[in-house]
Protein backbone atom coordinates (compact mmCIF):
# COMPACT_ATOMS: atom_id res chain seq x y z
CA UNK A 1 0.00 0.00 0.00
CA UNK A 2 2.29 2.75 -1.19
CA UNK A 3 -0.19 5.48 -0.37
CA UNK A 4 1.87 8.50 -1.31
CA UNK A 5 2.86 7.16 -4.71
CA UNK A 6 -0.45 7.36 -6.54
CA UNK A 7 0.27 8.24 -10.17
CA UNK A 8 -2.77 10.40 -10.84
CA UNK A 9 -1.98 10.88 -14.52
CA UNK A 10 -1.81 7.14 -15.15
CA UNK A 11 -4.95 6.31 -13.12
CA UNK A 12 -6.86 9.15 -14.82
CA UNK A 13 -5.92 7.60 -18.15
CA UNK A 14 -7.25 4.22 -16.99
CA UNK A 15 -10.47 5.97 -15.90
CA UNK A 16 -10.72 7.94 -19.18
CA UNK A 17 -10.95 11.28 -17.40
CA UNK A 18 -8.95 14.18 -18.87
CA UNK A 19 -7.46 16.32 -16.09
CA UNK A 20 -5.76 19.70 -16.23
CA UNK A 21 -2.26 19.91 -14.65
CA UNK A 22 -3.83 21.85 -11.75
CA UNK A 23 -6.43 19.15 -11.16
CA UNK A 24 -3.70 16.49 -11.20
CA UNK A 25 -1.71 18.33 -8.57
CA UNK A 26 -4.69 18.97 -6.31
CA UNK A 27 -5.96 15.39 -6.63
CA UNK A 28 -2.54 13.91 -5.85
CA UNK A 29 -2.46 15.79 -2.55
CA UNK A 30 -6.08 15.03 -1.61
CA UNK A 31 -5.89 11.37 -2.58
CA UNK A 32 -2.64 11.03 -0.65
CA UNK A 33 -4.51 12.17 2.47
CA UNK A 34 -7.48 9.88 1.85
CA UNK A 35 -5.26 6.86 1.12
CA UNK A 36 -3.30 7.62 4.28
CA UNK A 37 -6.55 7.45 6.25
CA UNK A 38 -7.58 4.21 4.52
CA UNK A 39 -4.29 2.62 5.62
CA UNK A 40 -5.92 1.94 8.99
CA UNK A 41 -7.60 -1.13 7.49
CA UNK A 42 -4.16 -2.76 7.41
CA UNK A 43 -4.24 -2.99 11.19
CA UNK A 44 -7.09 -5.50 11.15
CA UNK A 45 -6.54 -9.22 10.93
CA UNK A 46 -8.79 -10.50 8.14
CA UNK A 47 -7.37 -14.01 7.92
CA UNK A 48 -10.17 -16.51 7.24
CA UNK A 49 -12.78 -13.74 6.83
CA UNK A 50 -14.99 -14.17 3.77
CA UNK A 51 -15.51 -11.00 1.70
CA UNK A 52 -19.02 -9.52 1.53
CA UNK A 53 -20.00 -8.42 -1.98
CA UNK A 54 -23.67 -7.91 -1.18
CA UNK A 55 -25.35 -7.64 2.21
CA UNK A 56 -28.30 -9.80 1.21
CA UNK A 57 -26.85 -12.49 -1.05
CA UNK A 58 -29.28 -13.96 -3.56
CA UNK A 59 -28.15 -16.61 -6.00
CA UNK A 60 -29.37 -17.70 -9.41
CA UNK A 61 -31.88 -14.90 -9.91
CA UNK A 62 -33.11 -15.64 -13.40
CA UNK A 63 -36.17 -15.01 -15.51
CA UNK A 64 -37.86 -17.21 -18.07
CA UNK A 65 -35.95 -17.21 -21.36
CA UNK A 66 -38.73 -15.63 -23.38
CA UNK A 67 -38.82 -12.67 -25.72
CA UNK A 68 -40.62 -9.61 -24.36
CA UNK A 69 -41.01 -5.99 -25.35
CA UNK A 70 -37.96 -3.77 -24.91
CA UNK A 71 -37.30 -0.04 -25.15
CA UNK A 72 -38.49 1.17 -28.58
CA UNK A 73 -35.64 1.96 -31.00
CA UNK A 74 -36.49 5.67 -31.26
CA UNK A 75 -36.67 6.05 -27.47
CA UNK A 76 -33.24 4.43 -27.10
CA UNK A 77 -31.73 6.87 -29.60
CA UNK A 78 -33.61 9.90 -28.39
CA UNK A 79 -30.88 11.11 -26.00
CA UNK A 80 -27.90 10.37 -28.29
CA UNK A 81 -25.53 13.31 -28.87
CA UNK A 82 -25.13 12.20 -32.51
CA UNK A 83 -27.24 9.73 -34.45
CA UNK A 84 -28.22 8.94 -38.01
CA UNK A 85 -30.05 6.14 -39.78
CA UNK A 86 -31.06 4.53 -36.49
CA UNK A 87 -27.43 4.31 -35.28
CA UNK A 88 -25.14 6.10 -32.83
CA UNK A 89 -22.46 8.12 -34.66
CA UNK A 90 -18.94 7.67 -33.19
CA UNK A 91 -15.44 8.69 -34.30
CA UNK A 92 -13.66 6.39 -36.73
CA UNK A 93 -12.27 3.34 -34.91
CA UNK A 94 -10.53 1.36 -37.71
CA UNK A 95 -8.79 2.73 -40.76
CA UNK B 1 -52.18 26.15 4.19
CA UNK B 2 -52.55 22.71 2.65
CA UNK B 3 -48.85 22.35 1.86
CA UNK B 4 -48.18 22.31 5.63
CA UNK B 5 -50.17 19.13 6.20
CA UNK B 6 -49.02 15.50 6.23
CA UNK B 7 -50.24 12.67 3.98
CA UNK B 8 -52.49 11.23 6.70
CA UNK B 9 -54.26 14.59 7.21
CA UNK B 10 -54.63 15.33 3.50
CA UNK B 11 -55.90 11.85 2.65
CA UNK B 12 -58.80 12.33 5.09
CA UNK B 13 -59.66 15.74 3.61
CA UNK B 14 -59.45 14.42 0.05
CA UNK B 15 -61.66 11.44 0.85
CA UNK B 16 -64.46 13.72 2.10
CA UNK B 17 -63.88 16.12 -0.84
CA UNK B 18 -63.19 18.89 1.67
CA UNK B 19 -60.16 19.79 -0.45
CA UNK B 20 -59.09 18.95 -4.00
CA UNK B 21 -55.82 17.57 -5.28
CA UNK B 22 -55.54 20.73 -7.38
CA UNK B 23 -55.73 22.93 -4.28
CA UNK B 24 -53.05 20.88 -2.52
CA UNK B 25 -50.79 20.92 -5.58
CA UNK B 26 -51.32 24.64 -6.09
CA UNK B 27 -50.39 25.34 -2.46
CA UNK B 28 -47.10 23.45 -2.95
CA UNK B 29 -46.39 25.34 -6.19
CA UNK B 30 -47.16 28.64 -4.42
CA UNK B 31 -44.76 27.74 -1.63
CA UNK B 32 -42.06 26.92 -4.19
CA UNK B 33 -42.62 30.33 -5.81
CA UNK B 34 -42.41 31.97 -2.38
CA UNK B 35 -39.37 30.28 -0.81
CA UNK B 36 -37.39 28.28 -3.35
CA UNK B 37 -35.44 31.33 -4.48
CA UNK B 38 -33.82 31.20 -1.03
CA UNK B 39 -33.63 27.40 -0.65
CA UNK B 40 -33.00 26.12 -4.19
CA UNK B 41 -34.32 22.64 -3.39
CA UNK B 42 -35.65 22.20 -6.92
CA UNK B 43 -33.52 22.07 -10.06
CA UNK B 44 -36.71 22.31 -12.09
CA UNK B 45 -40.41 21.58 -11.87
CA UNK B 46 -43.23 21.42 -14.41
CA UNK B 47 -46.25 23.20 -12.88
CA UNK B 48 -48.72 22.57 -15.73
CA UNK B 49 -47.89 18.84 -15.66
CA UNK B 50 -48.32 18.69 -11.86
CA UNK B 51 -51.69 20.43 -12.09
CA UNK B 52 -52.79 18.13 -14.92
CA UNK B 53 -51.95 15.12 -12.70
CA UNK B 54 -53.91 16.79 -9.88
CA UNK B 55 -56.95 17.22 -12.12
CA UNK B 56 -56.76 13.55 -13.08
CA UNK B 57 -56.64 12.65 -9.37
CA UNK B 58 -59.67 14.87 -8.66
CA UNK B 59 -61.56 13.14 -11.45
CA UNK B 60 -60.78 9.75 -9.90
CA UNK B 61 -61.87 11.04 -6.49
CA UNK B 62 -65.19 12.34 -7.78
CA UNK B 63 -65.79 8.97 -9.45
CA UNK B 64 -65.49 7.33 -6.05
CA UNK B 65 -62.13 5.68 -6.68
CA UNK B 66 -60.52 7.05 -3.54
CA UNK B 67 -59.01 3.86 -2.15
CA UNK B 68 -55.51 4.58 -3.49
CA UNK B 69 -53.14 5.37 -0.60
CA UNK B 70 -51.50 8.43 -2.19
CA UNK B 71 -54.28 9.70 -4.44
CA UNK B 72 -53.84 13.45 -4.94
CA UNK B 73 -50.65 13.76 -2.82
CA UNK B 74 -47.80 15.79 -4.45
CA UNK B 75 -44.48 14.00 -4.04
CA UNK B 76 -41.23 15.42 -5.39
CA UNK B 77 -38.28 13.34 -6.60
CA UNK B 78 -34.50 13.48 -6.26
CA UNK B 79 -32.80 14.08 -9.61
CA UNK B 80 -31.39 10.54 -9.60
CA UNK B 81 -34.64 8.66 -10.35
CA UNK B 82 -36.05 8.21 -13.84
CA UNK B 83 -39.49 9.75 -14.40
CA UNK B 84 -40.75 9.21 -17.93
CA UNK B 85 -40.54 12.31 -20.16
CA UNK B 86 -38.89 14.37 -17.42
CA UNK B 87 -35.27 15.56 -17.33
CA UNK B 88 -32.71 13.53 -15.36
CA UNK B 89 -29.33 15.05 -14.58
CA UNK B 90 -28.08 13.60 -11.28
CA UNK B 91 -26.96 17.11 -10.39
CA UNK B 92 -24.36 16.85 -13.19
CA UNK B 93 -23.51 18.57 -16.46
CA UNK B 94 -22.59 15.30 -18.14
CA UNK B 95 -26.17 14.17 -18.83
CA UNK B 96 -26.83 17.27 -20.92
CA UNK B 97 -30.47 17.47 -21.94
CA UNK B 98 -31.30 13.88 -20.99
CA UNK B 99 -35.01 13.02 -20.88
CA UNK B 100 -35.96 9.71 -19.19
CA UNK B 101 -37.50 7.22 -21.60
CA UNK B 102 -39.14 5.20 -18.81
CA UNK B 103 -40.27 5.28 -15.18
CA UNK B 104 -38.22 3.82 -12.33
CA UNK B 105 -40.11 1.05 -10.51
CA UNK B 106 -40.42 3.29 -7.43
CA UNK B 107 -41.99 5.98 -9.63
CA UNK B 108 -44.34 3.48 -11.26
CA UNK B 109 -45.47 2.45 -7.79
CA UNK B 110 -46.02 6.06 -6.66
CA UNK B 111 -48.09 6.75 -9.78
CA UNK B 112 -50.08 3.54 -9.36
CA UNK B 113 -50.84 4.63 -5.77
CA UNK B 114 -52.27 7.91 -7.12
CA UNK B 115 -49.44 10.31 -6.23
CA UNK B 116 -48.73 13.49 -8.16
CA UNK B 117 -45.07 12.95 -9.06
CA UNK B 118 -43.38 16.26 -9.78
CA UNK B 119 -40.12 18.21 -9.72
CA UNK B 120 -36.43 17.41 -9.89
CA UNK B 121 -34.80 17.84 -6.47
CA UNK B 122 -31.22 19.05 -6.16
CA UNK B 123 -28.45 16.73 -5.00
CA UNK B 124 -24.70 16.32 -4.84
CA UNK B 125 -23.53 15.27 -8.29
CA UNK B 126 -24.21 11.53 -8.72
CA UNK B 127 -25.13 11.43 -5.00
CA UNK B 128 -21.48 11.99 -4.04
CA UNK B 129 -21.38 14.35 -1.12
CA UNK B 130 -22.82 15.26 2.26
CA UNK B 131 -23.82 18.89 1.72
CA UNK B 132 -25.49 19.33 -1.71
CA UNK B 133 -22.72 21.79 -2.53
CA UNK B 134 -21.42 19.46 -5.29
CA UNK B 135 -24.29 20.14 -7.69
CA UNK B 136 -23.70 21.54 -11.16
CA UNK B 137 -26.95 23.46 -10.59
CA UNK B 138 -25.74 25.34 -7.49
CA UNK B 139 -26.00 24.59 -3.77
CA UNK B 140 -29.21 23.97 -1.83
CA UNK B 141 -29.64 25.85 1.46
CA UNK B 142 -30.96 24.72 4.82
CA UNK B 143 -34.48 26.08 5.48
CA UNK B 144 -33.59 26.59 9.17
CA UNK B 145 -30.63 28.82 8.29
CA UNK B 146 -29.92 29.64 4.65
CA UNK B 147 -26.21 30.22 5.36
CA UNK B 148 -25.92 26.49 6.17
CA UNK B 149 -25.93 23.28 4.18
CA UNK B 150 -29.03 21.05 4.15
CA UNK B 151 -26.91 17.90 4.24
CA UNK B 152 -26.54 15.54 1.33
CA UNK B 153 -26.56 13.99 -0.99
CA UNK B 154 -30.38 14.20 -0.98
CA UNK B 155 -30.26 17.81 0.28
CA UNK B 156 -32.99 19.00 -2.08
CA UNK B 157 -35.34 16.20 -0.95
CA UNK B 158 -34.88 17.09 2.73
CA UNK B 159 -35.04 20.87 2.26
CA UNK B 160 -38.19 20.66 0.08
CA UNK B 161 -40.06 18.69 2.76
CA UNK B 162 -38.79 20.91 5.61
CA UNK B 163 -39.72 24.08 3.68
CA UNK B 164 -43.16 22.57 2.91
CA UNK B 165 -42.68 22.80 -0.87
CA UNK B 166 -44.03 19.26 -1.27
CA UNK B 167 -45.85 16.82 1.01
CA UNK B 168 -43.15 14.15 0.86
CA UNK B 169 -40.19 13.32 -1.37
CA UNK B 170 -37.95 10.48 -2.50
CA UNK B 171 -34.22 10.30 -2.09
CA UNK B 172 -31.47 7.70 -2.20
CA UNK B 173 -29.06 6.61 0.53
CA UNK B 174 -25.64 5.07 -0.16
CA UNK B 175 -23.82 6.07 3.03
CA UNK B 176 -26.35 8.29 4.80
CA UNK B 177 -27.71 10.42 1.97
CA UNK B 178 -31.30 10.18 3.25
CA UNK B 179 -30.76 10.07 7.02
CA UNK B 180 -28.10 12.79 7.27
CA UNK B 181 -30.03 15.54 5.37
CA UNK B 182 -33.27 14.50 7.14
CA UNK B 183 -31.48 15.06 10.47
CA UNK B 184 -30.02 18.41 9.45
CA UNK B 185 -33.33 19.71 8.03
CA UNK B 186 -35.57 18.30 10.78
CA UNK B 187 -37.68 15.79 8.89
CA UNK B 188 -38.09 12.02 8.90
CA UNK B 189 -35.83 10.07 6.52
CA UNK B 190 -35.94 6.30 6.08
CA UNK B 191 -33.30 4.07 4.48
CA UNK B 192 -34.88 0.67 4.02
CA UNK B 193 -33.02 -2.64 4.13
CA UNK B 194 -30.93 -3.36 1.02
CA UNK B 195 -33.25 -5.11 -1.43
CA UNK B 196 -36.51 -3.84 0.12
CA UNK B 197 -37.21 -1.33 -2.71
CA UNK B 198 -36.34 -1.99 -6.35
CA UNK B 199 -33.45 0.10 -7.69
CA UNK B 200 -34.61 -0.18 -11.30
CA UNK B 201 -34.49 3.35 -12.73
CA UNK B 202 -32.25 4.68 -9.94
CA UNK B 203 -28.98 5.89 -11.47
CA UNK B 204 -26.38 3.67 -9.80
CA UNK B 205 -23.64 5.13 -7.58
CA UNK B 206 -22.54 2.11 -5.52
CA UNK B 207 -24.81 -0.77 -6.44
CA UNK B 208 -24.24 -2.89 -3.33
CA UNK B 209 -25.05 0.05 -1.01
CA UNK B 210 -27.70 2.20 -2.77
CA UNK B 211 -31.31 2.20 -1.55
CA UNK B 212 -34.26 4.46 -2.36
CA UNK B 213 -36.28 5.85 0.55
CA UNK B 214 -38.82 8.49 1.59
CA UNK B 215 -38.55 11.90 3.28
CA UNK B 216 -41.70 12.78 5.22
CA UNK B 217 -43.07 15.14 7.84
CA UNK B 218 -43.81 12.34 10.29
CA UNK B 219 -43.26 8.63 10.89
CA UNK B 220 -46.78 7.60 9.88
CA UNK B 221 -46.22 9.04 6.38
CA UNK B 222 -42.90 7.16 6.14
CA UNK B 223 -44.76 3.91 6.89
CA UNK B 224 -47.36 4.70 4.20
CA UNK B 225 -44.71 5.40 1.58
CA UNK B 226 -42.59 2.37 2.50
CA UNK B 227 -45.64 0.16 2.01
CA UNK B 228 -46.21 1.63 -1.46
CA UNK B 229 -42.57 1.46 -2.57
CA UNK B 230 -41.54 -1.98 -1.25
CA UNK B 231 -41.54 -5.33 -2.97
CA UNK B 232 -39.57 -7.62 -5.23
CA UNK B 233 -39.13 -6.54 -8.86
CA UNK B 234 -38.03 -8.82 -11.71
CA UNK B 235 -36.14 -5.84 -13.18
CA UNK B 236 -33.83 -5.61 -10.13
CA UNK B 237 -32.21 -8.95 -9.38
CA UNK B 238 -31.06 -7.65 -5.97
CA UNK B 239 -34.58 -6.87 -4.77
CA UNK B 240 -35.54 -9.46 -2.17
CA UNK B 241 -38.74 -11.53 -2.19
CA UNK B 242 -39.71 -10.83 1.42
CA UNK B 243 -43.46 -10.17 1.92
CA UNK B 244 -44.46 -6.53 2.44
CA UNK B 245 -46.29 -6.15 5.77
CA UNK B 246 -48.78 -3.41 6.68
CA UNK B 247 -46.24 -0.97 8.10
CA UNK B 248 -48.92 1.46 9.30
CA UNK B 249 -50.46 -1.29 11.45
CA UNK B 250 -47.17 -1.51 13.38
CA UNK B 251 -47.57 2.06 14.70
CA UNK B 252 -49.44 1.08 17.86
CA UNK B 253 -47.21 2.71 20.47
CA UNK B 254 -46.54 -0.62 22.13
CA UNK B 255 -42.82 -0.51 22.75
CA UNK B 256 -42.82 -1.80 26.30
CA UNK B 257 -40.16 -4.48 26.67
CA UNK B 258 -38.43 -3.72 23.36
CA UNK B 259 -34.68 -3.63 23.73
CA UNK B 260 -32.68 -0.68 22.40
CA UNK B 261 -28.92 -1.00 22.01
CA UNK B 262 -26.63 1.92 22.75
CA UNK B 263 -23.27 1.37 21.00
CA UNK B 264 -20.45 2.62 23.17
CA UNK B 265 -18.28 3.28 20.10
CA UNK B 266 -20.65 6.04 18.91
CA UNK B 267 -20.00 8.37 21.83
CA UNK B 268 -16.82 9.64 20.20
CA UNK B 269 -14.75 12.77 20.41
CA UNK B 270 -16.09 15.27 17.89
CA UNK B 271 -19.67 14.58 18.95
CA UNK B 272 -21.20 17.98 19.64
CA UNK B 273 -22.31 18.34 23.31
CA UNK B 274 -25.77 19.61 22.32
CA UNK B 275 -26.25 16.65 19.97
CA UNK B 276 -25.12 14.27 22.70
CA UNK B 277 -27.50 15.87 25.22
CA UNK B 278 -30.45 15.58 22.81
CA UNK B 279 -29.73 11.91 22.10
CA UNK B 280 -29.24 11.16 25.81
CA UNK B 281 -32.63 12.79 26.51
CA UNK B 282 -34.27 10.71 23.76
CA UNK B 283 -32.81 7.53 25.27
CA UNK B 284 -34.22 8.53 28.67
CA UNK B 285 -37.58 9.12 27.01
CA UNK B 286 -37.50 5.63 25.53
CA UNK B 287 -36.82 4.23 28.99
CA UNK B 288 -39.83 6.15 30.30
CA UNK B 289 -41.95 4.67 27.53
CA UNK B 290 -41.02 1.20 28.67
CA UNK B 291 -38.14 0.27 26.36
CA UNK B 292 -35.11 -1.41 27.86
CA UNK B 293 -31.74 0.22 27.15
CA UNK B 294 -28.75 -2.08 26.77
CA UNK B 295 -25.17 -1.02 26.17
CA UNK B 296 -23.76 -2.84 23.16
CA UNK B 297 -20.48 -2.90 21.26
CA UNK B 298 -19.91 -2.54 17.51
CA UNK B 299 -16.13 -2.99 17.69
CA UNK B 300 -15.36 -2.31 14.01
CA UNK B 301 -17.13 1.07 13.88
CA UNK B 302 -13.85 2.94 13.55
CA UNK B 303 -13.12 1.17 10.24
CA UNK B 304 -16.45 1.94 8.56
CA UNK B 305 -15.55 5.20 6.82
CA UNK B 306 -12.33 3.77 5.33
CA UNK B 307 -14.14 0.61 4.20
CA UNK B 308 -16.94 2.64 2.67
CA UNK B 309 -14.65 4.93 0.67
CA UNK B 310 -12.96 1.93 -0.92
CA UNK B 311 -16.11 -0.04 -1.75
CA UNK B 312 -18.27 2.92 -2.79
CA UNK B 313 -15.62 4.51 -5.00
CA UNK B 314 -14.70 1.17 -6.60
CA UNK B 315 -18.33 0.50 -7.51
CA UNK B 316 -18.80 4.10 -8.65
CA UNK B 317 -15.79 3.96 -10.96
CA UNK B 318 -17.38 0.98 -12.72
CA UNK B 319 -20.95 2.34 -12.71
CA UNK B 320 -19.98 5.74 -14.04
CA UNK B 321 -18.07 4.25 -16.97
CA UNK B 322 -21.36 4.41 -18.89
CA UNK B 323 -21.18 8.21 -19.05
CA UNK B 324 -18.90 8.29 -22.06
CA UNK B 325 -20.62 10.67 -24.49
CA UNK B 326 -21.68 7.93 -26.91
CA UNK B 327 -25.27 6.93 -26.25
CA UNK B 328 -26.63 9.86 -24.25
CA UNK B 329 -25.72 13.09 -22.57
CA UNK B 330 -23.20 15.75 -23.49
CA UNK B 331 -20.28 14.93 -25.81
CA UNK B 332 -16.94 16.64 -26.37
CA UNK B 333 -15.48 15.46 -29.67
CA UNK B 334 -12.02 13.91 -29.94
CA UNK B 335 -9.80 12.54 -32.69
CA UNK B 336 -10.49 8.96 -31.59
CA UNK B 337 -12.92 7.30 -29.17
CA UNK B 338 -10.50 7.37 -26.22
CA UNK B 339 -9.93 11.09 -26.59
CA UNK B 340 -13.69 11.61 -26.92
CA UNK B 341 -14.33 9.66 -23.69
CA UNK B 342 -11.61 11.46 -21.74
CA UNK B 343 -12.58 14.95 -22.88
CA UNK B 344 -16.29 14.31 -22.38
CA UNK B 345 -15.75 12.96 -18.86
CA UNK B 346 -13.08 15.54 -17.99
CA UNK B 347 -15.42 18.42 -18.78
CA UNK B 348 -18.71 16.77 -17.76
CA UNK B 349 -17.87 15.55 -14.24
CA UNK B 350 -17.34 17.87 -11.27
CA UNK B 351 -14.35 17.70 -8.86
CA UNK B 352 -15.85 15.31 -6.27
CA UNK B 353 -16.98 12.83 -8.91
CA UNK B 354 -13.55 12.89 -10.56
CA UNK B 355 -11.90 12.41 -7.17
CA UNK B 356 -14.01 9.33 -6.45
CA UNK B 357 -13.67 7.84 -9.93
CA UNK B 358 -9.87 8.17 -9.71
CA UNK B 359 -9.78 6.69 -6.20
CA UNK B 360 -12.10 3.85 -7.23
CA UNK B 361 -10.07 3.11 -10.34
CA UNK B 362 -6.90 3.09 -8.27
CA UNK B 363 -8.17 0.66 -5.60
CA UNK B 364 -9.31 -1.72 -8.33
CA UNK B 365 -6.18 -1.41 -10.46
CA UNK B 366 -3.72 -4.20 -11.02
CA UNK B 367 -1.53 -4.82 -7.97
CA UNK B 368 -3.79 -2.95 -5.53
CA UNK B 369 -7.02 -4.95 -5.74
CA UNK B 370 -6.18 -7.37 -2.91
CA UNK B 371 -4.67 -4.72 -0.68
CA UNK B 372 -7.63 -2.35 -0.92
CA UNK B 373 -10.83 -3.69 -2.43
CA UNK B 374 -10.69 -7.31 -1.28
CA UNK B 375 -9.53 -6.29 2.19
CA UNK B 376 -12.37 -3.74 2.43
CA UNK B 377 -14.90 -6.40 1.49
CA UNK B 378 -13.56 -8.59 4.29
CA UNK B 379 -13.78 -5.75 6.79
CA UNK B 380 -17.33 -5.24 5.54
CA UNK B 381 -18.06 -8.77 6.71
CA UNK B 382 -16.70 -7.91 10.17
CA UNK B 383 -18.86 -4.77 10.31
CA UNK B 384 -21.96 -6.70 9.25
CA UNK B 385 -21.23 -9.42 11.82
CA UNK B 386 -21.00 -6.77 14.57
CA UNK B 387 -24.58 -5.75 13.79
CA UNK B 388 -25.96 -9.26 13.43
CA UNK B 389 -24.43 -10.16 16.79
CA UNK B 390 -25.93 -7.06 18.42
CA UNK B 391 -29.35 -7.86 16.98
CA UNK B 392 -29.25 -11.21 18.78
CA UNK B 393 -29.86 -9.25 21.99
CA UNK B 394 -31.53 -5.96 20.92
CA UNK B 395 -34.49 -5.03 18.69
CA UNK B 396 -32.93 -1.81 17.42
CA UNK B 397 -29.88 0.38 17.92
CA UNK B 398 -30.05 4.06 18.84
CA UNK B 399 -27.39 6.64 17.87
CA UNK B 400 -27.04 10.26 16.82
CA UNK B 401 -27.59 10.61 13.04
CA UNK B 402 -24.75 13.13 12.69
CA UNK B 403 -21.92 14.31 14.99
CA UNK B 404 -22.98 17.98 14.64
CA UNK B 405 -25.92 20.07 13.43
CA UNK B 406 -25.79 21.65 9.94
CA UNK B 407 -22.47 23.31 9.16
CA UNK B 408 -21.88 26.48 7.15
CA UNK B 409 -21.83 26.48 3.36
CA UNK B 410 -18.18 26.25 2.27
CA UNK B 411 -16.93 25.13 5.68
CA UNK B 412 -15.77 21.66 4.58
CA UNK B 413 -15.77 21.92 0.80
CA UNK B 414 -11.98 22.09 0.51
CA UNK B 415 -11.32 19.14 2.80
CA UNK B 416 -12.84 15.94 1.39
CA UNK B 417 -11.71 13.77 4.31
CA UNK B 418 -13.42 16.02 6.90
CA UNK B 419 -16.56 15.96 4.76
CA UNK B 420 -16.42 12.13 4.62
CA UNK B 421 -16.09 11.93 8.40
CA UNK B 422 -19.42 13.76 8.83
CA UNK B 423 -21.06 10.48 7.71
CA UNK B 424 -19.44 8.45 10.48
CA UNK B 425 -22.74 7.34 12.13
CA UNK B 426 -24.70 6.54 8.97
CA UNK B 427 -22.20 4.62 6.82
CA UNK B 428 -22.13 1.29 8.71
CA UNK B 429 -25.85 0.74 8.06
CA UNK B 430 -25.29 0.60 4.28
CA UNK B 431 -22.24 -1.65 4.61
CA UNK B 432 -24.27 -4.04 6.78
CA UNK B 433 -27.31 -3.75 4.50
CA UNK B 434 -29.68 -3.12 7.43
CA UNK B 435 -32.42 -0.47 7.74
CA UNK B 436 -32.20 2.92 9.43
CA UNK B 437 -34.34 5.96 10.12
CA UNK B 438 -33.59 9.50 11.25
CA UNK B 439 -36.18 11.56 13.10
CA UNK B 440 -36.06 14.92 14.90
CA UNK B 441 -34.96 14.74 18.56
CA UNK B 442 -34.42 18.38 19.46
CA UNK B 443 -32.61 21.55 18.45
CA UNK B 444 -29.39 23.36 19.14
CA UNK B 445 -29.96 26.62 21.02
CA UNK B 446 -28.23 29.36 19.12
CA UNK B 447 -28.75 29.21 16.23
CA UNK B 448 -31.77 26.92 16.37
CA UNK B 449 -30.91 23.94 14.18
CA UNK B 450 -32.48 20.46 14.08
CA UNK B 451 -30.81 17.43 15.65
CA UNK B 452 -31.49 13.91 14.36
CA UNK B 453 -31.91 10.65 16.23
CA UNK B 454 -30.96 7.53 14.28
CA UNK B 455 -32.55 4.14 14.88
CA UNK B 456 -31.00 1.12 13.14
CA UNK B 457 -32.97 -2.08 12.66
CA UNK B 458 -32.54 -5.70 11.67
CA UNK B 459 -32.58 -6.70 8.00
CA UNK B 460 -36.24 -6.30 6.97
CA UNK B 461 -36.99 -5.06 10.49
CA UNK B 462 -38.69 -1.85 9.32
CA UNK B 463 -41.84 -2.58 11.34
CA UNK B 464 -40.01 -2.48 14.69
CA UNK B 465 -38.05 0.56 13.55
CA UNK B 466 -41.17 2.52 12.57
CA UNK B 467 -42.98 1.43 15.73
CA UNK B 468 -40.15 2.74 17.90
CA UNK B 469 -39.79 5.97 15.91
CA UNK B 470 -43.53 6.63 15.99
CA UNK B 471 -43.84 6.03 19.76
CA UNK B 472 -41.11 8.60 20.47
CA UNK B 473 -42.40 11.13 17.95
CA UNK B 474 -45.98 11.04 19.24
CA UNK B 475 -44.76 11.41 22.79
CA UNK B 476 -42.43 14.34 22.18
CA UNK B 477 -43.73 16.15 19.11
CA UNK B 478 -40.50 17.68 17.78
CA UNK B 479 -41.85 17.11 14.27
CA UNK B 480 -44.35 19.91 14.80
CA UNK B 481 -41.60 22.55 14.91
CA UNK B 482 -41.29 24.46 11.61
CA UNK B 483 -38.47 26.54 10.15
CA UNK B 484 -39.14 30.30 10.57
CA UNK B 485 -39.02 30.75 6.80
CA UNK B 486 -42.23 28.74 6.32
CA UNK B 487 -44.23 30.91 8.73
CA UNK B 488 -44.63 34.09 6.70
CA UNK B 489 -47.40 32.95 4.34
Amino acid sequence: MAAAEIDVKYVAHLARVALTPDEEKKLAAQLGGILGYIEKLKKLDVTNVEPTAHAVPLVNVTRADETRPSLPHDDALHNAPKQAGGLFIVPKIVE
Amino acid sequence: MLNQLAISELAAKLATREVSAREITQSCLDQIARVDGQIHAFISHDSPDALAQADAADKLLSNGGASLPLLGIPIAVKDVLAVKNQPLNCGSKILGKFISPYDATAIEKLKAAGAIVFGRLNMDEFAMGSSTENSAFGATRNPWDVTRIPGGSSGGSAAAVAAEECIASLGSDTGGSIRQPAALCGCVGLKPTYGRISRYGLVAFASSLDQIGPFTKNVSDAATLLGVLSGVDPRDSTSVPVPVPDYSAALDGKIKGLKLGLPKEYMIGGLDPEVKAAVDAAVKQYEKLGAEIVEISLPHTDYAVATYYIIATAEASANLARFDGIRYGARVDGADPIELYSKTRGSGFGPEVKRRIILGTYVLSSGYYDAYYLRAQKVRTLIRNDFLKAFETVDAIVTPTTPTAAFKIGEKSDDPLQMYLSDIFTISCNLAGICGISLPCGFTKNPKLPIGLQLLGKPFGEEALLKLAHAYEQNIGWHKEKPPLTAGA
